[in-house]
């Protein structure tokens, strides 16, 4: 192969790949007139946020995004607190049977919600939790802890011993030694499970979709697939919605790049 | 005597995930298999039936169609994001320099990081036929393009994802390795062949499984790009059996649909597993 012909592959294939990101943005900025004159491709005559403000005043676009905001860190929040429990016992606890656990938390995370959505919408609407962001908060963290508790089992099974006998020695309890030895030290491994869990809840539809139906609870990805394809959105305004679902995705991906990219290939050899 | 304490104390701390997993997931999936076996609208009592819905499944199109367009999504999903990906990471792997790799692996990766529904969101606009910049044909609302393009649309969604993780595991192989395949005069594709492959295989076998799981359990895209349209084209079954839940209010039928694709990720992961201790 001709030297820089394989970069120029390469280049030519990561621009096809963002070329919709491209595109969305170009058409979210134009004014509607100046879409129908001159079509998507053309570069925008000049700056017009009418498209992205109709859009967010439409469907409050503000609280969508406080929505999301809650449930996706109230279950990092409360996934990472149950796993390091769950870990502990499993993982420097070593409980008995603690093979089948971890065989039921696996399971729990891999089965499809379609065979839990119809119970839980059941039981959510016996209990008074149907349409609350409290039932998808429950819901999730119990989800995420499964994974969570999976892969921090593994991580705390390898926990210097040591360590741990020093802090009995001291008079510190299970719990003390959790609290002020075990959580400290794996602090590295939590915080990209915090930031895992954020991200995968943040970009949940299917039981969002189900469980939030009335406007004031719905979450950024509801309330943009409920809205596709509807008769009232022209070509700025959908353009300028897709934007609005990619703009904090990839804020998050900027802001959480380096430890993204750590946790996946952790994730990935276990 | 302090051991079996020690191990019994320290149920206590699986006590609030017990009670959880329970009420959510071993609870509801229970009632989703009994339900299963009854006709039931959601309201009112089940009335018990047997293995009426299943036998019914076996003879329903629609539903073996689903499974079908679940292959498809297979191969765009997991095979051939697996079979590029491995490409462009042992691609990106022999470029010199530390910055162009890390840019056009943030490039291929940017389409994963969007909620899927957003993906969705953003190919509907640009697909859209009255006034999408590439709906020239009605890609998603031809019955003989659906499925394509819905296939398209996924590749592009996760092609980032292998890329990310062999690149990763690429860093791991021994440079002797390419060092000696390159003495012996082997060519780029037999060292790809010979030293790339084998050496990230566990990575290989994850993102496979992963994608397999993530394509068998496909809902988002679907919902917003095509609702299973035209007629049956992008059907799968997990849409089939919201679409039983929810719109048809055979809660019975949309049960037995669940369970069988329960079933089916369940033999998937276990079949990796598997071949992956074997191998």
């Amino acid at each position: 192969m001709r030297r820089g012909a394989l970069p120029a592959a390469l280049a030519v294939l990561a621009l096809t790949m963002v070329a919709p990101f491209g595109i969305v943005a170009l058409n979210a900025v134009k004014s509607r007139r100046d879409y129908t004159a001159n079509g998507p491709f053309s570069l925008p005559d000049g700056l017009s946020f009418e498209a992205l403000a109709d859009f967010w005043v439409r469907v409050d676009y503000g609280q969508k995004l406080a929505n999301s905001l809650v449930i996706s860190g109230s279950v990092a929040v409360l996934a990472v607190l149950l796993s390091v429990l769950n870990a502990y016992a499993i993982g420097i606890g070593r409980v008995r049977g603690r093979m089948w656990v971890l065989v039921l938390f696996l399971a729990a995370n891999t089965l499809p919600q379609e065979a839990l959505v119809y119970p839980l919408y059941y039981l959510a609407k016996a209990t008074g939790l149907y349409d609350t962001r409290l039932a998808v908060i429950i819901i999730f963290t119990v989800i995420q802890s499964a994974f969570g508790t999976y892969l921090l089992s593994a991580v705390l099974g390898q926990f210097p011993r040591e360590i741990l006998d020093a802090a009995h020695i001291d008079g510190a309890g299970r719990f003390r030694a959790l609290w002020s030895v075990v959580v400290p030290i794996s602090r590295p491994t939590l915080s990209v499970l915090l930031i895992f869990f954020f991200i995968w809840t943040w970009n949940e539809f299917f039981l969002p979709l189900i469980f939030l139906v009335s406007n004031d609870n719905q979450t950024v990805p509801v309330v943009l697939g409920l809205l596709q394809g509807e008769k009232m959105m022209d070509a700025t305004m959908s353009s300028a919605a897709a934007l609005l679902g990619i703009v904090p995705a990839v804020a998050f991906f900027l802001i959480f790049q380096r430890t993204l990219t750590r946790g996946v290939t952790v994730g990935a050899i276990k | 005597m302090s051991a079996t304490r020690a191990g019994r104390g320290y149920w206590l701390y699986l006590a609030p995930s017990a009670v959880l997993i329970l009420a959510v997931i071993v609870v509801p999936f229970g009632m989703n298999v009994a339900a299963s076996f009854t006709r039931w609208s959601g309201v009112g009592a089940p009335r018990w039936i047997g293995l009426d819905n299943y036998a019914r499944l076996l003879r329903d199109e629609r539903f073996w169609q689903s499974f079908q367009h679940n292959v498809a999504l297979i191969v765009a999903m997991a095979i051939v994001p697996t079979l590029l990906g491995l490409v462009l990471a042992a691609a990106l792997f022999t470029l010199r320099g530390r910055r162009l790799p890390s840019v056009l692996r943030a490039a291929y990766y940017l389409p994963q990081v969007l909620p899927v529904a957003v993906a969705g969101v953003v190919w509907g606009w640009l697909l859209n036929p009255s006034y999408g910049p590439l709906g020239a044909r009605n890609w998603l609302g031809d019955p003989d393009y659906a499925l394509a393009t819905v296939m398209a649309i996924m590749v592009w969604f996760q092609l980032g994802y292998p890329v990310v993780i062999f690149m990763a595991g690429l860093q791991r192989v021994d440079p002797a390795l390419y060092e000696a395949a390159a003495l012996d005069g082997a060519s780029w594709w037999r060292r790809f062949w010979h030293v790339t492959v084998p050496q990230i295989r566990p990575e290989i076998f994850v993102v496979l499984l992963t994608c397999t799981i993530a394509a068998l359990k496909v809902f988002g895209p679907i919902y917003v790009l095509t609702r299973g349209g035209p007629g049956n084209a992008t059907m799968v079954p997990s849409y089939f059996s919201y679409l039983n839940f929810f719109e048809r209010l055979n809660v019975g039928y949309g049960s037995a649909i669940a369970t069988v694709l329960a079933v089916v990720i369940l033999l998937v992961t276990v079949a990796f597993l598997r071949v992956q201790e074997r191998a």
